[in-house]
């Protein structure tokens, strides 16, 4: 055994020589990256483009607008490819250095670490002035990182309020009972008490992106934000806490299903469309579900508002806006360009607002585009005017998951709401 | 003999609780598949529900609205061309290697199948970046091709290890036998060996096509369309997708658990005696 | 005893001279017979690994980096002075342990039965081995179903029985989520141990039984004195091979928890993951995965060394 490991390391330690030589020679970065930029391009060509595949636009929406767009231009193809919302990250991040996709589907709490780590292309100069005035300002910070831009929004969006009219009639609540937070738990005691449901509220608490855009929604009607004017973690202020705690007492007080820590948005929703659920945070495009007699037990029961009211009086939505990036080691940056502005184009967004909101301002003056989805658009219309952001760090990812870890912690009983946040800030402010 | 009997009872009884402890998660998955997601979602659940529904399997088999069924159809067809490659090639390069390391004498023979057989401690996240950009290089990132190559590197050191075992319990007489008669080394190999060495050779075959069908990692990360995305990454879409409709993905599940299934049925009394004889002893 | 029969007949040339040269032909041939398999596995493997050991002694924030001072051992430091890192390999370990002490356990049970003397042993057979063939994805896919809080027929079946009356969030705390990942684990995996202990146990020739029956021995007697040292081989190989994998695993937690939650079952192979991916630490990513190959080389070590009784041909 000795012996072979002995050999065994001097066989390695000389193939190690070897490698370090050969890295030398050929010159190449550590990550082994080739150090060649992207390319501009002739503008034609097969552009590969990196979706997400959830809510929103869907394959069969996307695969039409590609259709329509290779039509007008001929001389580019798109060629689609579609992975979980759990998958895009990793995917953008792997796929950087070879230079794979020309367009990326990036969430607005990316464009920080893409952009500061040079994953994705700058385009300010490409992009009009007017789109600033004539694009949503929710929907614009998906794709702009210290005043530059870095892709074109598609879609801005938020958590709305999702309650089920029929269980609420049976208590004698309607849609103005639930208007603030005070309110939604005083409808769901009734609801708890009179056996209509188990757990009124559901909500999406796993450990993911998910819990952080639950707790955005009541953090900033709590008046709160994440971060102090330095762009310092700060949750652990009054409001931070005061958020949490209302959360935590939900829990304690059987109005919230304990499930809800292994909850993504897809459970909420289809809880509530079994029946499970009373009331729940999610995205718009999720009303789809709740009518769809396939998936629902609740077709037609279900109503949307803007976020409840909280104690100071304010109820912003989540910014959950996405864009579209070109990645920095793209060879067909202009073709990539041309498509990007293609889908995003305030034509063809109108087209699909059913599936996704749009970010033109003007879309939600069109009578003839708002009542495809009536609903939506009255929520969202005010949701949008609103909105509290996920801080825009380089290391967001890391901040988020020491945040998931301390929000549970204190969920789940093991801290207190204002040492689990203390915790958290400590540990997001020594990683930065 | 009353004392035979008794213990006879006794052991077909912990057979009996040890198969449906076994088939009750399996079984319930395959019911699920199969009831209507309005009894799936019923307190008290249902066991036997209703009404049956195949409709999971008529989207798995002919839908193509949205994807369910083309990207699910597309990756069954990407892990068999995957499972298939991979087992031929690390057989045929295996089946070379073990006979050497079997038969042969020769210097580090030790240390080069030590160091074989260390190349399965290494955690693949040790290796995904510059194997993705070595892929891409040869313009190999999400194609089959590409992803055969990277799994052979995992199958071969087991199928190296199963054979080299098994080869070795095959007395040489008959082996040499041959030879005396003329025959080459690779003759002998091929006319001798090869056929008393069945059972250790359908044994290495099942594990080459368990591990390769179920390799995860390397497809998540190196695929990403229909032309070469497996089953499992598939699969953990699906579920990240539809994850309350259990019954989808059970109906899934099933279908992808199918074909290693088949193969681990029909080899499975191999598996016993290819390894009896070497594997395990080694 | 195989190397032994292979080494009288190599041994058995007449004179060294013609031995040496007998040894060089068959080194020369072992080479070529061997470079397909070298080529195929190290091929893949070597510039990678060196690639990834590299990257551990540098400051690499980006996919993309362009600037990257080297640090030395600065991320293996890190690493080892995060409490992160040594909670995930705490769990790790724990789930190591506990994972492979259940599966070998029940895994010998599980062979005793397919050897017995069964009416339809192959259907037996047949059965053992599907959770085997089951792909991990789908065996965390449908344990997760199982144990769904809102739906899942574990929690439908034991308030049914009356055992609980509240329905358990089975994958909404800490320890328990990891408990349940194991339970996942070794439904999947006992009978993979139990196929290698068989072949173990078929080996055993029958004649060991009989004197020990003959002595009138009892059976706990005859399990300890001749089935269980006749296995250990068997057991160190099962061992090494459940602990490495084991201790790599991934792609049950990506499937099942994805590490939640609060981290309760985050291993150090997701960790090295989330590290290196998600927050694009590319450098304590790769630090992160050589410490696991180490632990793993390690344990490896220790279990052959405990092991290490009977003359093992291979390894």
């Amino acid at each position: 055994m000795k012996f072979n490991s002995t050999r065994v390391r001097r066989t390695i330690g000389a193939i190690g020589i070897v490698a370090a030589a050969a890295l030398v020679v050929s010159g190449c970065s550590v990550t082994g990256a080739s150090t060649a930029s992207g390319e501009k391009g002739s503008g034609t060509g097969t552009i590969n483009a990196l979706f997400m595949k959830q809510a929103g636009y869907s394959e069969a929406n996307i695969d039409e607008m590609i259709t329509k767009f290779e039509a007008a231009n001929p001389k580019i193809k798109v060629k689609p490819t579609f992975v979980a919302y759990e998958a895009l990250h990793d995917k953008i991040v792997t796929s950087a250095p070879a230079g794979t996709y020309d367009v990326v589907h990036m969430d607005v709490i990316w464009p920080a670490e893409f952009a500061s780590k040079g994953l994705i292309t700058n385009v300010t100069k490409d992009f009009p002035a007017s789109w600033k005035t004539k694009m949503l300002g929710g929907a614009l910070s998906s794709a702009e990182y210290k005043g530059q831009y870095y892709g074109v929004p598609w879609g801005p969006s938020t958590k709305l309020f999702f309650f089920n009219k029929t269980m609420l009639a049976k208590v004698g609540a309607t849609a103005d009972d639930v208007k603030t937070w005070a309110g939604v738990l005083t409808v769901a005691k009734k609801l708890k008490a009179a056996g209509v449901v188990k757990y009124p509220l559901s909500w999406s608490w796993n450990q993911a992106e998910a819990l952080i855009c639950d707790y955005a929604v009541m953090l900033g009607s709590f008046g709160g934000s994440f971060t102090d004017s330095s762009g310092k973690l700060d949750v652990n202020n009054a409001a931070g806490v005061e958020a949490l705690t209302w959360m935590k007492k939900t829990i304690d007080d059987g109005l919230t299903d304990p499930a809800s820590l292994t909850f993504l948005e897809d459970d909420t929703d289809k809880s509530m469309a079994s029946g499970k659920t009373a009331m729940e945070l999610n995205w718009e495009s999720t009303l789809r579900d709740q009518n769809d007699p396939k998936i629902s037990k609740v077709v037609g029961q279900i109503a949307v508002s803007a976020p409840p009211a909280g104690p100071t009086g304010l109820n912003p939505g989540v910014n959950g806006s996405m864009a579209l990036a070109i990645p920095s080691k793209s060879k067909h940056q202009a073709a990539a360009w041309k498509f990007i502005e293609f889908i995003t184009s305030e034509a063809e967004q109108d087209k699909y607002a059913v599936s996704s909101m749009t970010n033109w301002k003007n879309s939600y003056t069109k009578t003839d585009i708002t009542k495809t989805n009536p609903q939506v658009f009255a929520a969202a219309g005010v949701a949008y005017d609103s909105m509290i952001s996920r801080p825009a760090v380089a290391n967001y990812n890391s901040v988020s998951q020491i945040l998931q870890v301390e929000i549970q912690n204190a969920l789940l009983g093991k801290k207190t709401p204002q040492q689990a946040m203390d915790d958290a800030v400590k540990a997001a402010n020594a990683a930065s | 003999m009353k004392r035979a009997t008794r213990n006879s009872i006794l052991i077909h009884i912990a057979a009996w609780v040890v198969a449906i402890v076994i088939l009750a998660p399996f079984g319930w998955m395959v019911v699920a598949s199969i009831t209507p997601q309005r009894v799936l979602i019923t307190t008290p659940l249902q066991w036997i529900p209703d009404s049956w529904d195949f409709s999971r399997y008529v989207t798995i088999f002919s839908g193509g609205s949205d994807g369910v069924g083309t990207t699910f159809r597309a990756a069954m067809g990407n892990s068999i061309v995957v499972a298939v490659g991979t087992v031929l090639i690390s057989m045929v390069v295996g089946i070379l290697g073990a006979y050497a390391f079997a038969r042969l004498r020769f210097r580090f023979r030790r240390a080069v199948l030590i160091l074989f057989l260390a190349t399965y401690m290494l955690p693949q996240i040790a290796l995904l970046i510059p194997l993705y950009l070595i892929l891409n290089s040869l313009e190999l990132l999400d194609t089959t091709t590409g992803l055969i190559f990277v799994d052979c590197a995992l199958v071969i050191p087991f199928v190296l290890w199963i054979l080299s075992n098994y080869f070795m319990t095959i007395p040489d007489e008959l082996e040499e036998a041959a030879r005396i008669d003329g025959t080459t080394r690779m003759g002998a190999l091929f006319y001798v060996v090869l056929p008393a060495a069945r059972p250790g050779i359908f044994a290495a075959i099942m594990f080459a096509f368990l591990l390769a069908w179920d390799e995860f990692m390397y497809a998540l990360i190196f695929t990403s369309s229909d032309a070469a995305k497996t089953l499992p990454v598939a699969i953990s879409e699906f579920a990240g997708r539809y994850t309350t409709d259990f019954g989808l993905v059970a109906a899934g599940g099933i279908l992808a658990a199918l074909p290693p299934i088949i193969v681990a049925i029909i080899f499975q009394r191999y598996v016993v005696s290819g390894m009896a004889a070497g594997a395990v002893k080694g | 005893m195989t190397v032994a029969s292979a080494k009288q007949t190599t041994g058995s040339s007449p004179t060294p001279v013609k031995r040496r040269k007998r040894f060089d032909r068959q080194g020369r041939m072992a080479f070529w017979l061997l470079l397909p398999a070298g080529v195929a596995v190290f091929g893949v493997i070597i510039y990678p690994m060196f690639r990834t050991l590299l990257v551990s002694l540098f400051q690499v924030n980006s996919a993309l980096a362009t600037v990257t001072p080297f640090v030395g051992l600065g991320n293996y430091e890190h690493v080892l002075a995060s409490p992160d890192f040594w909670a995930s390999m705490g769990r790790t370990l724990y789930f190591t342990l506990v994972s492979t002490a259940l599966e070998l356990v029940l895994g010998l049970a599980v062979a005793g039965l397919l050897n017995a003397k069964l009416k339809a042993r192959w259907l037996f057979r047949t059965i053992v081995v599907i959770p085997w063939a089951l792909p991990t994805i789908v065996n965390a896919a449908m344990w997760k179903g199982i144990f769904n809080a809102q739906y899942g027929s574990l929690n439908a079946l034991l308030s049914q029985l009356g055992i609980i009356k509240d329905y358990q969030v089975w994958l909404g705390d800490p320890t328990l989520a990891l408990n349940m990942v194991i339970i996942a684990d070794v439904w999947k995996t006992v009978p993979l141990v139990a196929f290698f202990l068989l072949a173990g146990l078929t080996s055993i020739p029958t004649e060991l039984y009989e004197a020990a029956q003959l002595d009138r021995a009892s059976w706990p007697r005859i399990f300890r004195s001749v089935v269980l040292p006749m296995l250990v081989p068997s057991i160190s190989i099962v061992l090494v091979l459940r602990t490495v994998e084991a201790f790599k695993v991934f792609d049950i937690i990506y499937a099942m928890t994805r590490g939640g939650p609060i981290n309760g079952t985050e291993t150090v192979a997701y960790y090295a993951y989330q590290t290196a991916f998600s927050d694009q630490n590319f450098g304590v990513g790769s630090a992160l995965s050589y410490i696991i190959v180490v632990v793993i080389l390690a344990l490896s070590a220790v279990y052959l060394r405990l092991l290490r009784r009977s003359d093992m041909s291979l390894l």
